[in-house]
């Protein structure tokens, strides 16, 4: 019989699909098949079998030559770059458990780090922007059971979250949607035609970056207020039409990505967006999510939020707590050559920075602790591989509506290597025993 | 040589995350992501077949990667590349202090490279910062 491992969690992007079916090899150590998963999903199970897989620490010479260290060296060299720095930054997360992170902001504590995650990069805008106005919003159980109109602004969750509208936003039959996909109605605004506005009933091409203005004509709309001929180039009566859709809805979702925050205006595109969800709540019932990107992001905000009060850009350099994206986020760190260390966990600035940003990394004494060879492997100093969380090891994540999940561990990780939560463990000794705490 | 001047949006494409898993290492990353589309009308305009090697570039930096016709489609003028770091050679850095650099947005030119190479990500960044490679 095949030996099935049924209900595990996909560690990849913010849907955290949980309901994977794994087959694994008959002595369980090897998969062998992903069942249910996307093609993104399935691949992050497949490939940490790769054979090709860095199983130990290394560190890199200025011939860039690699050399193969302890996992105890590694956490050595770990520990003194934080303890000698004077501000390190301590950026990532985000591809992590709860548990881990917690144990990384111990050490951060410590040494007076600046932590951050990929947010910074990715819905860091949104998260300003609720602290400003606040968020009507729900988990994605209510959103499948009750939405009847479904909005994806400047977020294209084919290519993104694959998953997301056959699990929650788009084909399910809920409580109330008992159709699926028949009950809905599902407006893509989006600068490109992408694969997810092809689907949908209604796509608004907006001119790129000219969101906020589109989104203060909804608003314009909605009270039957008059619009100018063109907004963002879209023509008024699109608006009118698109804004009746959504007034005649039972239950609107709307769900907003990296179009928004990403393009000029930034957190104030958000803060727009959700006056718009308040005013629909004039005349309806309506919530608004990000699509987070990584598996566990909305985790490492949610941790760092109990910890120290705020979600990401959180400055421990001082003793206390303090936040200010612009000043205390990654990449104008970075630019301002205001820290001296880098530390990287679950996430891959290397690859995902600006290369400005990235050049100052390769200067700094640096590690990275990365299951995979990426770029900041490449430019770091350390590279400290681990195993993979939800394949490898269990722990606690949490979905894009903040919702907790515990990943679960499938095989056991490769011979004597360890996980982040025991490498971090191992830091923190070392830190504490250089403090002399 | 004809030099084109488009608006670059970047973003992730589903091949770019699954190529992203399968190893950033990897040939088929370097495919997926290191790509420009454009509409058709603008590759005319550049006097470009499809596939070839052009580098983009503007005051942040500079990249060589594949000329490609966008199959989500874009507005003309518009480009978009996979993020990555051949996007982010040229991504504009300015985050206006949000925290949040300008991904999407930034003006970029293009014209044709053809005998420039297209490094992997490994090397690309690698030399980008003054790495031996
Ligand atoms: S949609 Fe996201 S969580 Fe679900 S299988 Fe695909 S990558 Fe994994």
């Amino acid at each position: 019989m095949a030996n099935i491992v049924s209900d595990v969690i996909c560690t990849f992007c913010g849907t955290l699909c949980d309901d994977l079916e794994i087959e694994l090899s008959d002595d369980g150590r090897k998969i062998k098949e992903v069942y249910h998963a996307c093609a993104i999903g399935a691949e992050k199970f497949l490939h940490s079998q790769a054979e090709d897989r860095i199983t130990r620490p290394r560190m890199q010479d200025d011939d860039g030559n690699w050399t193969e260290v302890s996992y105890e060296e590694a956490a050595k060299y770990t520990a003194k770059i934080l303890c000698d720095a004077k501000k390190p930054l301590m950026y990532g997360w985000s591809s992590t458990s709860c548990e881990a992170q917690s144990v990384g902001h111990e050490i951060a504590e410590a040494v007076g780090g600046m932590v951050d995650n990929t947010a910074t990069v990715c819905h860091g805008s949104s998260l300003i922007a609720v602290q400003d106005v606040g968020i009507p919003s729900c988990t994605l159980g209510e959103a499948m059971n009750r939405a009847d109109r479904v909005v994806f602004w400047g977020c294209n969750p084919a290519h993104a979250h694959p998953r997301h509208m056959s699990r929650y936003s788009v084909y399910p039959r809920g409580f109330f949607t008992g159709k699926g996909s028949k009950s809905r109605k599902v407006v893509v605004v989006d600068p490109r035609k992408t694969d997810t506005a092809s689907l949908a009933d209604a796509h608004l091409q907006l001119e790129q970056g000219r969101d906020y203005e589109l989104l203060s004509a909804f608003r314009v709309a909605f009270r039957g207020e008059k619009l100018p001929d063109f907004v963002a180039g879209i023509p008024k009566d699109q608006i009118y039409e698109a804004a009746d859709l959504l007034k005649s809805g039972r239950f609107v979702i709307i769900y907003f990505g990296m179009g928004v925050t990403q393009s000029l205006g930034k957190n104030h595109n958000i803060d727009i967006a959700i006056g718009l969800t308040r005013d629909l709540n004039d005349y309806t019932k309506a919530a608004i999510m990000p699509m987070r990107g990584h598996y566990n992001v909305t985790g490492s905000g949610e941790v760092l939020g109990w910890q120290f009060g705020f979600p990401f850009c959180v400055d421990l350099s001082r003793g206390v707590a303090r936040y200010n994206p612009g000043e205390t986020s990654s990449n104008d760190l970075l630019i301002r050559d205001e820290v001296d260390a880098v530390f990287v966990l679950g996430s891959d600035p290397g690859a995902h920075f600006p290369i400005s940003s990235v050049k100052k990394i390769a200067q700094l004494p640096s590690v990275a602790i990365d299951p995979h060879l990426t770029p900041t492997t490449a430019v770091c100093k350390l590279h400290v591989p681990v195993a993979f969380v939800g394949v490898e090891v269990g722990g606690c994540c949490y979905r894009m509506d903040n919702v907790p999940i515990e990943s679960r561990k499938v095989v056991d990780p490769p011979e004597g290597m360890l996980t982040d939560q025991e490498f971090l463990t191992m830091v923190l000794g070392e830190v504490r025993k250089n403090k002399g705490v | 040589m004809t030099k084109i001047t488009l608006n670059l949006l970047t973003g992730r494409t589903i091949q770019q995350g699954a190529t992203m898993e399968g190893g950033k290492e990897k040939k088929a990353y370097t495919k997926a992501c290191a790509i420009i589309e454009m509409t058709p009308e603008d590759m005319k305009r550049l006097n470009v077949w499809k596939n070839t090697n052009v580098r983009v570039s503007n005051e942040f930096g500079s990249v060589t990667v594949k000329a490609v016709v966008a199959d989500q489609g874009l507005h003309p003028g518009d480009a978009y590349m996979p993020m990555g770091p051949w996007s982010n050679m040229v991504v504009d850095p300015n985050t206006y202090s949000t925290g949040m650099p300008t991904f999407k947005g930034t003006p970029i030119e293009i014209e044709v490279a053809i005998n420039e190479p297209i490094y992997d990500s490994q090397e690309l960044v690698r030399r980008a910062c003054g790495l031996k490679v």
